[in-house]
């Protein structure tokens, strides 16, 4: 699924190729195929419209690094944006109060309960509190005995009132036997709702205006469509939570509800659900999310590394060498080791999209380029200057210095020629040349 | 006619009614779509690129996802080029035509269901989609149609799943077979099909714990179940109900793809959607997977649980008030 995705998105960034300067024809394209990614991760309709929108009033006029496709840079100041808007906002709990209150609120199946063990046992271990738990949802059958199991599993006692059906007497007697046995945390589990149910909608309202929360939470389960931004609105809207979890993000799915609640309501996304066990909840990283939802591999990581390693002055140099055919060995050496310097092959790969999976259990051996350096510094330096010197004499005894074979030396000079040729076609597309090249072998 | 016959369509009168009770639940949909309908009509004699632009973004946000979208869209767009005095308002019949196409099957559903006999029903589905009422609701329901049924307890894992189906038992007074939790489900499974047949039973439903379609152990397990029951009783599980939630996004096709690998889901449930979730993307699951949807879930209460009707479905999003 991912894979796709990436494929478009790389075809799209063909049509940028060769483009200094992000312009306005130039990423056009770009921004139609990550406004489809976008929606297609499920990130609200309108959202996705608003967000390419603004991200391309940024990126128009930046300047384009040449071993950098204009696409991929793009994609970068997407995913950055996509980071910023996600994250920012410190996404500590609130504790404060004696005992602090922490609700939890969300539709039927998002997860609250299961968070709401996590939570606890979250609370117990990491921040030294004396957690209890309220069970408040009184109509799922048995809803009150999971809470029951859960707070057994993770060693928290459990507050329930056999028999009533009032969530808001429940919870009240919750917090005086919270006050009358020092407990210093209660969180609150609440039953299932939906938006659109006025009688649900005014009980968590009346819970919410009794308890005065410190921190009331909206669970939200990660594989939600486009209802994300009317359901999180709508409880916005009735109780101004201050904080989201997203549940069951150890699915596949690519979670653009995330996106979505946030541009919504301003309000962070403190915990992630990672798993079925009462540990298996997780802070919130805005960036890996960014790329879950962009479906991106690590296409970011490549950029940074690229743009970290890349050394201006040598390219324009290089690229003067190039235009004026006096492009030879030396220099091919220097962009192989610009390349090596970068990472691993298999790391490298592994982050071009497209190529991902398709690498992942392969055993790609960072020995690539050891025959080419190998062979390359057996020449002469003459010979890497200009390489029609490099006759048939030449060859066998770089081939018998680098320990290959003529053959190989043959195909490395053709390559290396019609590498010169194209190189001097394209201008700058040097490192692609190279690692397509790398690629045949 | 299959299984489903036990499920089968209602009279005529009954039939109304059960559009009334869809509409209702779809309500915050269907005034969705036209009010926009409405408004990008406005003025408008022709169809045009605008309309078709702005056709396309109801359609996603239902849910439909973009491949699905734009098929429609394509559907339309050929209506459009054979008609170009379409009138705007003819848009809505071709699209409600295009949606239907789309999720009807492309052959016979293959009768393999014995006339007579027990019938077997496993349920599976991610974690909170309402597995375990669904088959609560199912269970009533055919007992009251007169059916001796028997509710099994694969869901071992979850906290508190047996009490929950439990409960669902005793209220319909049907069979109820449970081991303890942490227990094997495929022996669940087997010992539920075991006491099933020897105490004559007509339908079998069998809970199973939610799990995300990526955890590859999990869907292993429900393979095997599936196994042992096959092993036991030749052609059972009859049925295999993959059980939706309407919010769920595009990740739906994804659980109905790896569902259907591990275990020959033989149709849905879309559960929760008397919400403002659409629930769009089943179009997309029954016209790639060729999975017919079997029931929609319209509310809390057992009523609302209904046969799913296609033309009701599609006809409740599209209908002019």
């Amino acid at each position: 699924m991912f894979e796709k995705l990436s494929e478009r998105l790389e075809g799209a960034f063909h049509l940028l190729k060769g483009r200094g300067q992000i312009t306005e024809i130039n990423v056009a394209e770009t921004l139609k195929e990550v406004r489809r990614a976008l929606v297609e991760a499920d990130v609200s309709y309108k959202v996705a419209k608003d967000f390419v929108d603004r991200v391309k009033e940024q990126a128009l006029g930046q300047k384009v690094i040449t071993s950098l496709q204009p696409g991929q840079l793009m994609i970068k100041i997407v995913r950055d944006e996509m980071a910023r808007m996600m994250g920012g906002q410190a996404a500590e709990l609130n504790l404060k109060g004696q005992p602090a209150i922490v609700l939890v609120a969300g539709l039927q199946g998002s997860g609250k309960t299961t968070f709401s063990g996590k939570l606890a046992s979250f609370l117990k271990r990491k921040r030294s509190q004396k957690v209890l738990l309220a069970a408040c949802d009184v109509y799922r059958p048995a809803a009150i005995d999971q809470l029951k199991i859960l707070g057994e599993q993770v060693g928290v006692e459990v507050f329930s009132v056999p028999g009533s059906t009032d969530p808001v007497h429940i919870a009240t007697q919750a917090v005086a036997h919270a006050k009358a046995k020092g407990f210093s945390t209660l969180i609150v589990d609440t039953a299932g709702r939906l938006a659109v149910d006025a009688e649900m909608m005014d009980e968590i309202v009346r819970l919410h205006r009794e308890l005065k929360p410190s921190e009331t939470l909206f669970v939200v389960d990660s594989m939600t469509g486009q209802d994300a931004v009317n359901t999180a609105k709508a409880f916005h809207d009735a109780i101004a939570y201050d904080g989201v979890v997203l549940t069951k993000l150890d699915g596949d799915t690519r979670g653009g509800a995330a996106l979505s609640i946030r541009s919504v309501v301003d309000k962070p996304i403190k915990f992630v659900g990672t798993g079925e066990k009462s540990d298996a909840l997780d802070v919130f990283y805005p960036d890996r999310m960014a790329d879950r939802i962009l479906g991106m591999g690590d296409v970011v990581s490549l950029v940074e590394r690229a743009q970290e390693q890349f050394d201006a002055e040598q390219a324009r140099a290089l690229s003067k060498k190039i235009a004026t055919n006096k492009f030879g060995f030396d220099d091919f050496l220097a962009q192989i080791q610009q390349i090596k310097k970068m990472g691993s092959m298999k790391d490298l790969m592994g982050m071009i999209p497209g190529v991902g999976k398709a690498v992942k259990d392969l055993d790609i051996s960072d020995d690539a380029f050891k025959h080419i350096e190998a062979m390359i510094h057996s020449m002469t330096p003459q010979e890497r200057q200009n390489p029609s010197l490099i006759n048939g004499s030449r060859r066998k005894r770089i081939a018998a210095g680098s320990g290959t074979g003529i053959n190989e030396v043959n195909k490395l000079i053709k390559q290396f020629e019609d590498m010169s040729k194209m190189m001097k076609k394209m201008q700058g597309g040097g490192a692609k040349q190279l690692a397509s090249m790398m690629g045949r072998r | 006619m299959g299984l489903f016959d036990l499920f089968k369509k209602k009279k005529e009168s009954e039939r109304a009614e059960d559009e009334q009770r869809m509409d209702r639940g779809l309500d915050k949909t269907r005034e969705n779509l036209l009010g926009r309908m409405a408004r990008m009509l406005v003025g408008k004699s022709k169809v045009d690129a605008d309309v078709l632009d702005e056709l396309e973004s109801v359609l996603i946000e239902a849910d439909l996802g973009v491949e699905t979208t734009v098929r429609v869209i394509r559907k339309l767009e050929e209506n459009v080029a054979r008609d170009p005095y379409l009138k705007p308002s003819e848009l809505e019949g071709h699209m409600r035509k295009a949606v239907l196409e789309l999720m009807e099957p492309k052959s016979e559903e293959p009768n393999t269901v014995p006339p007579t006999g027990l019938k077997v029903i496993l349920v599976v589905g991610v974690n909170g989609v309402g597995k375990t009422t669904t088959i609560g609701k199912l269970g009533l329901r055919f007992q009251q149609q007169g059916l001796k049924v028997m509710l099994a307890a694969a869901d071992t894992f979850r906290a508190a799943a047996i009490d929950q189906l439990k409960v669902w038992a005793d209220r319909s007074g049907v069979d109820f077979v449970a081991q303890s939790m942490g227990s094997d489900p495929a022996a669940v499974a087997h010992e539920a099909l075991q006491r099933a047949l020897s105490s004559e039973s007509d339908v079998l439903l069998i809970d199973t714990a939610g799990r995300l379609h990526n955890k590859v152990n999990l869907m292993q397990e429900l393979s095997k179940i599936r196994r042992v029951l096959e092993k036991l009783l030749p052609g059972a599980p009859h049925e295999v109900l993959l059980v939706l939630d309407a919010s769920t996004g595009q990740n739906a096709l994804e659980q109905a793809r790896q569902f259907t690998a591990a275990t020959q889901v033989t149709g849905l449930v879309l559960t929760k959607l008397d919400g403002t979730a659409k629930g769009g993307v089943v179009v997309a699951i029954a016209s790639e997977f060729q999975l017919p949807v079997r029931f929609v879930g319209l509310g809390e209460g057992i009523e609302d649980l209904q046969v799913f009707d296609a033309q009701i479905f599609v006809n409740s999003l599209f209908k002019t008030v």
